[in-house]
């Protein structure tokens, strides 16, 4: 934005990590949180190689709260498997082609699909091209691979790229 | 009202951490392993932790937030840890690509 | 009522610390060792804010706060370590 708040977001990020570290809202620790928020980016920038842009913030409130909702059913759906049977799951690893092309998204990426159901990234290759995903029980590759490239990867392409 | 709440969150929580180490002592190998504690233990403490924010912000001195802090951090960090177990295991069996 | 959740929660809990445990003795490999470790600290941190809801004091969220950093910075470091024989390159 400017040369004083380099990450708008990120500023606005850690002054509510610190009320929330602190919790109080109390006029002293909102000043003190606020100088922080502004010292903090403008001491770390150089460890900030590339800076994630983000096009739609409140499409990213959507895909939290999508992310949200299938965290609650990854558990349901993880908690059955493990209870039941073990013999007759199906694991596998999957070669999850990736078209987004950021650092920052590709993180997410890969943590959304190891907290939703039955999935965990294990790998990304050197080239950053293809992500290895471990699956519990997996019927049918292509639909798995169909599933997160529209469900997780197409939102997060139209919010940061 | 709200006791029955909290008690409610504390039992998803306590079942939820237990089921995710089911998890990891029952599967067959590691990769199954890992799916267990990344999923149910981070949403197993997350729901005693809810459960935490609602008993202490009841008590009448304010809101009380910070385990939500708590809840944040894991979120973040179990699929960090769970994809830095794997490649090591892809390491040490020899993987090229790990 | 709050009391007999508290009490069905710290028995899941135990019983989930003790299967971690034996899972850490059993290995049988490095990563399943690490692994147990870390689902370990995750369950003392819910052990822990079990423990201050049980005696009504909030001050063991810093310590369940520290916990899940020490926690997190131990699994890298020990990964790391298996991934390249160095913690800090």
């Amino acid at each position: 934005m400017n040369r004083l708040l380099p990450q708008p977001l990120f500023s606005l990020f850690l002054w509510l990590l610190w009320l929330l570290l602190v919790n109080s809202v109390a006029p002293g620790q909102v000043l003190l949180g606020a100088v922080l928020a502004v010292a903090l980016p403008l001491l770390t920038a150089r460890f900030w190689p590339d800076r994630p842009r983000l096009r739609h913030p409140l499409k990213l409130l959507r895909y939290i709260a999508v992310l949200l909702w299938d965290i609650g059913l990854a558990n349901l759906t993880v908690a059955r498997l493990i209870l039941g049977p073990t013999k007759r799951l199906r694991p596998g690893f999957i070669h999850l082609p990736l078209d987004l092309e950021g650092d920052f998204a590709i993180t997410l990426l890969a943590s959304t699909i190891s907290l939703t159901p039955g999935t965990v990234s294990s790998n990304l290759s050197a080239d950053r091209k293809t992500l290895l995903i471990h699956a519990l029980d997996v019927e049918d590759e292509a639909q798995v691979i169909a599933h997160i490239k529209q469900r997780y990867e197409a939102p997060l392409r139209e919010i940061f790229e | 009202m709200l006791e029955i709440l909290i008690s409610l969150f504390l039992l998803i929580g306590g079942i939820f951490a237990l089921i995710g180490s089911i998890g990891l002592a029952r599967m067959p190998d590691l990769f199954m392993r890992l799916h267990g504690p990344t999923k149910a233990t981070t949403l197993g403490v997350g729901g005693i932790l809810i459960a935490s924010v609602l008993h202490f912000s009841n008590r009448g001195d304010g809101l009380s937030l910070h385990e939500l802090l708590v809840t944040l951090f894991l979120f973040i960090t179990a699929p960090i840890s769970a994809y830095l177990i794997a490649r090591a295991m892809l390491h040490l069996r020899g993987d090229k690509d790990a | 009522m709050l009391s007999a959740a508290i009490t069905i929660a710290f028995t899941c809990i135990a019983a989930a610390l003790l299967l971690n445990f034996w899972r850490l003795l059993r290995g049988p490999t490095l990563p399943d060792r690490i692994l147990a470790l870390d689902t370990m600290y995750i369950n003392t941190i819910a052990l822990l804010v079990l423990f201050g809801i049980h005696l009504d004091l909030t001050a063991f969220f810093e310590a369940a706060l520290l916990i899940a950093m020490m926690g997190f910075v131990g699994t890298v470091a020990l990964c790391k370590y298996l991934l390249r024989g160095d913690i800090i390159e």
